[in-house]
């Protein structure tokens, strides 16, 4: 598009070093990318990554080193400075004006359309369809970008960046908010547009990594640890370079524990955020000492599933039994209090107040019990020890538990909340999502976790779409199409294939 | 690196404080005054004698108690902009009780029983909007700017009206006033021979005692962690809505009591303009407090020095009552600007790459060349 940038042919990062109060957060980095080339970062949270990328993307000045292109050394001293030589970074959150047309989104950017008074609408209307059609990104330049799903607002994000002039793409974990299938189709157009383009592509997902990178390059606490070719190496010798040791995912050990039912729903019907019946008729049952998973395509009621069992969506009929009473339609404070615990699928504003401390969001749901507080007085002392236990015992990482808890990163803060659920031993626990977009050690240490508390005699209803998740840790499987279970495999009989026919709605037998 | 920041945090201030003395003195020259006579008397003349000193605290009073009601508004999620009017209605109610009960109640009873009553006022009126937000979703901003207008306007019709002191009647004057106040219901003098009351007293207790609500119980939690994160809060089993009523009320307590704080300490009656603008100058100083009962009464007493020696200015340097306003204006916007520097880490890192001057490309910091 814009051809006066100087084609990218190498990149490359020598001795990037930079220095934050406390940590050092890279340490004499050294990386390179070629043109057509799919560079894979990874790390656990907090390795550097996204400092490295923010030093690149022209956000961060490091304290030391050089960034060179084409053999040259440049100095981004602003992030339009890096957009200038055509390096463009797409965030892991979108940054899109919801209600603009995708047109609009990209033009905002583009300061040469914008003439005194006057905005080349059509100008940038036709670039889209341009690099559209070029890059196989198909959108649709007119629509809002509300009216878009989660796919293909990330669409509209690669073409925002490649609009720009970016031939060197920074994706900041770009499929943590996908769906399954959202993410083999990012996957493979972004293995189509690498021919062109230089790619670093920063993920947890290992898969994600073979499928799509040529090299890969493995960041821990700041320094590089390992880069080589992606091909010559497994999965699990990533992940064991990744967190310093071997990861073994554990798996349920299969021994039927088998108890009474804890949990069920029957009939219900439960309507949805836009008014249309989300769940229709559905029915479930958890048992003590079970791991149930719940597989599904999101968006067929899984969310609205959740929420009605918790207390927090009304049941229109159908009932809620929790423990043998009939609780439907009831708070979700009479919820907490009979057992229920609930990790939910938002968890940076609904898992945790992100201004309140970590210690105060351990306590969140316990505020009141003789524990943490006499009468209305907090018990501060017991709310600080409380915390320091925890924080010991499920491996929070934070400066100090007076922190805030938005302010942990997104692995962290769903200990804080596994934490919190778990130390409560709830008699069943409605897990939403509990791994998506943590890395490989926290979600060792999560799954480890929910199959403790199955041991312990609890339900856990597991609601995932990663179906690796479900068959290695449920003792059975149920399939939720358009808000109904369609069908309730044991694990030991459930494929892949077999889970996949039965997600898109097809029964089997 | 932390010369800098010391540096950086003496730069900021020190312009911000050229700015504000720049712009007023530009304003106050336009209008023939001299800015540095101007200044003087405003931050030293009332500090000059023990009844200056006192005005200070006399107007930081009803700031305290209207600032602590929104701190506790806003800290819980609801934008409380009525205080004006919860305060008039506080001073209706307070007025009403005083003079409508049997007359020769004794002094320990009148007086508490007003100052319930000035409470009572405002946290009914402001529970208006607390319930029409939690049972309609009516955005509380707009009703309660709506409420202060009923609420200025059934003042005055009370005070020309029903209300209206009797003598005013007689004597054919008309000034719209309530009768006087009974001796019980006055709030006793601190400072013999100055205007400064006991509600000075009440409303440091009351800040140490919001503190206390907020932070160290049950329901202060709850008030805000429904305030900071509405979701979590529900997910956690607390009712917002519940949440929302409650800190509407008590807001309103508190601008009504200010109310009533005003009427029983300062003017022992119900006259027009008494509010004199506290209920709005309240959401500034709560804000400029960090919505935090230490920060509330600190701002508090500035407020109060800038009010009253804009009175004095006004008097000895002649300069007109409306220029003193801009003053006031120019000197807040100032230093919640600075303010705003002072916390941005952005604006610091902007300010830090300016004056390294770019250092050149060569590592500055040993990376180790392993």
């Amino acid at each position: 598009m814009k051809t006066a940038v100087e084609p990218i042919r190498e990149l490359k990062l020598a001795g990037i070093t930079k220095r934050f109060p406390g940590i050092l957060a890279c340490n004499n980095i050294a990386l390179e990318v070629r043109r057509g080339e799919v560079l894979a970062l990874v790390g656990e949270n907090g390795a550097g990554k996204s400092t490295l990328m923010n030093i690149l993307a022209g956000l961060y000045q490091p304290d030391s080193g050089t960034i060179s292109l084409n053999g040259q050394p440049v100095r981004f001293h602003d992030p339009n400075d890096a957009y200038a030589r055509g390096i463009g970074m797409v965030h892991q959150n979108f940054m899109l004006v919801p209600n603009m047309t995708v047109t609009e989104n990209v033009a905002l950017g583009l300061k040469r359309l914008h003439r005194f008074m006057r905005l080349d609408l059509k100008d940038a209307r036709r670039m889209i369809l341009e690099v559209s059609a070029r890059h196989e990104l198909p959108v649709n330049p007119d629509a809002y970008v509300w009216q878009l799903s989660v796919g293909e607002q990330q669409r509209v994000e690669l073409i925002k960046t490649l609009c720009f002039g970016a031939q060197l793409l920074i994706l900041d974990e770009p499929t943590s908010a996908l769906t399954p299938q959202e993410t083999d189709d990012l996957i493979d157009r972004l293995k189509r547009m690498s021919a062109e383009l230089s790619i670093i592509f920063i993920s947890h997902k290992l898969n994600e990594v073979k499928a799509l990178s040529s090299r890969v390059a493995i960041l821990r606490h700041g320094a590089v640890v390992f880069n080589g070719v992606t091909a010559d190496h497994s999965p699990a010798d990533l992940a064991a370079l990744m967190t310093g040791r071997e990861v073994v995912l554990p798996r349920n050990e299969g021994l039927d524990l088998g108890g009474a039912a804890i949990l069920s729903a029957r009939g219900l019907q439960v309507r949805g955020d836009r008014g249309h019946l989300a769940l229709d008729g559905l029915e479930l049952t958890l048992h003590a000492g079970e791991i149930l998973g719940l597989a599904g395509v999101s968006g067929n009621g899984q969310r609205e599933l959740a929420e009605a069992l918790t207390g927090l969506r009304p049941v229109e009929s159908g009932t809620v039994t929790l423990l043998d009473r009939d609780l439907t339609n009831r708070s979700p404070a009479v919820m907490i209090a009979a057992g229920l615990g609930y990790i939910p699928e938002d968890r940076h504003h609904e898992g945790i107040v992100p201004s309140f401390s970590v210690k105060e969001n351990l306590v969140l749901k316990d505020i009141g019990t003789r524990k943490f507080s006499f009468g209305c007085l907090l018990r501060l002392r017991e709310i600080a020890r409380n915390a320091e236990h925890l924080k010991a015992r499920y491996d929070i990482r934070c400066s100090s538990t007076a922190a805030a808890g938005g302010s942990l990163s997104g692995g962290n803060i769903q200990k804080v909340i596994l934490a919190r659920e778990l130390a409560r031993e709830p008699k069943a626990l409605v897990a939403v999502y509990p791994t998506r977009g943590v890395d490989m050690g926290a979600q060792e240490f999560i799954h480890a976790q929910l199959l403790a508390r199955r041991r312990a005699g609890g339900g856990v209803l597991l609601i995932s779409e990663e179906l690796e998740e479900i068959m290695n840790l449920s003792d059975r499987i149920a399939v939720i199409y358009k808000g109904r279970i369609l069908k309730v495999v044991p694990s030991l009989e459930a494929t892949r294939e077999r889970l996949g026919l039965l997600m898109a709605g097809v029964a089997d037998e | 690196m932390n010369s800098f920041k010391l540096g950086y945090i003496s730069g900021v201030i020190l312009l911000a404080a050229l700015a504000a003395a720049g712009t007023g003195a530009l304003v106050l020259t336009a209008v023939g005054a001299s800015p540095l006579a101007t200044y003087v008397t405003i931050f030293t003349g009332p500090f000059k004698d023990m009844f200056g000193f006192t005005e200070i605290l006399v107007r930081a009073v009803p700031l305290i108690l209207v600032a602590l009601g929104i701190a506790i508004s806003f800290r819980s999620g609801i934008i409380n902009i009525g205080a004006e009017g919860q305060m008039l209605m506080g001073i209706l109610a307070a007025t009403a009780t005083a003079l409508y009960l049997p007359a020769g109640l004794p002094h320990l009873v009148l007086l508490p029983l007003v100052l319930i009553a000035g409470a009572a006022g405002g946290g009914l009126w402001a529970s208006i909007a607390g319930l029409l937000r939690a049972r309609l979703g009516v955005n509380e901003i707009l009703s309660t700017v709506m409420l202060n207008y009923i609420a200025a306007q059934f003042y005055t019709f009370l005070l020309r009206g029903p209300m209206i002191d009797p003598g005013e009647l007689e004597t054919g004057s008309g000034t719209p006033q309530s009768m006087r106040l009974p001796h019980s219901a006055w709030l006793g003098r601190l400072v013999p021979g100055t205007r400064l009351h006991m509600g000075l007293v009440l409303a440091l207790v009351l800040a140490a005692a919001v503190y206390f609500l907020l932070w160290r119980t049950t329901w202060g939690f709850r008030l805000r962690a429904a305030g900071a994160e509405a979701k979590a809060a529900r997910y956690a089993g607390i009712s917002v809505e519940r949440s929302l009523v409650t800190a509407m009320a008590l807001s309103g307590a508190f601008a009504g009591l200010a109310g009533a704080v005003e009427v029983t300490g300062v003017h022992h009656r119900a006259i027009e303009n008494i509010s004199s603008g506290y209920g709005f100058a309240g959401i500034v100083v709560a804000l400029f407090g960090a919505l935090h009962p230490a920060g509330i009464v600190p701002a508090a007493v500035f407020f109060g020095l800038l009010l009253v020696g804009a009175d004095m200015t006004q008097r000895s340097a002649g300069v007109p009552a409306n220029m003193i306003l801009v003053l006031q204006g120019v000197i807040i916007l100032a230093i919640v600007s600075a303010k705003m520097y002072l916390n941005n880490a952005y604006a610091q890192e902007r300010v830090r790459r300016f004056f390294a001057r770019r250092p050149a490309l060569e590592p500055t910091q040993p990376g180790g060349k392993s």
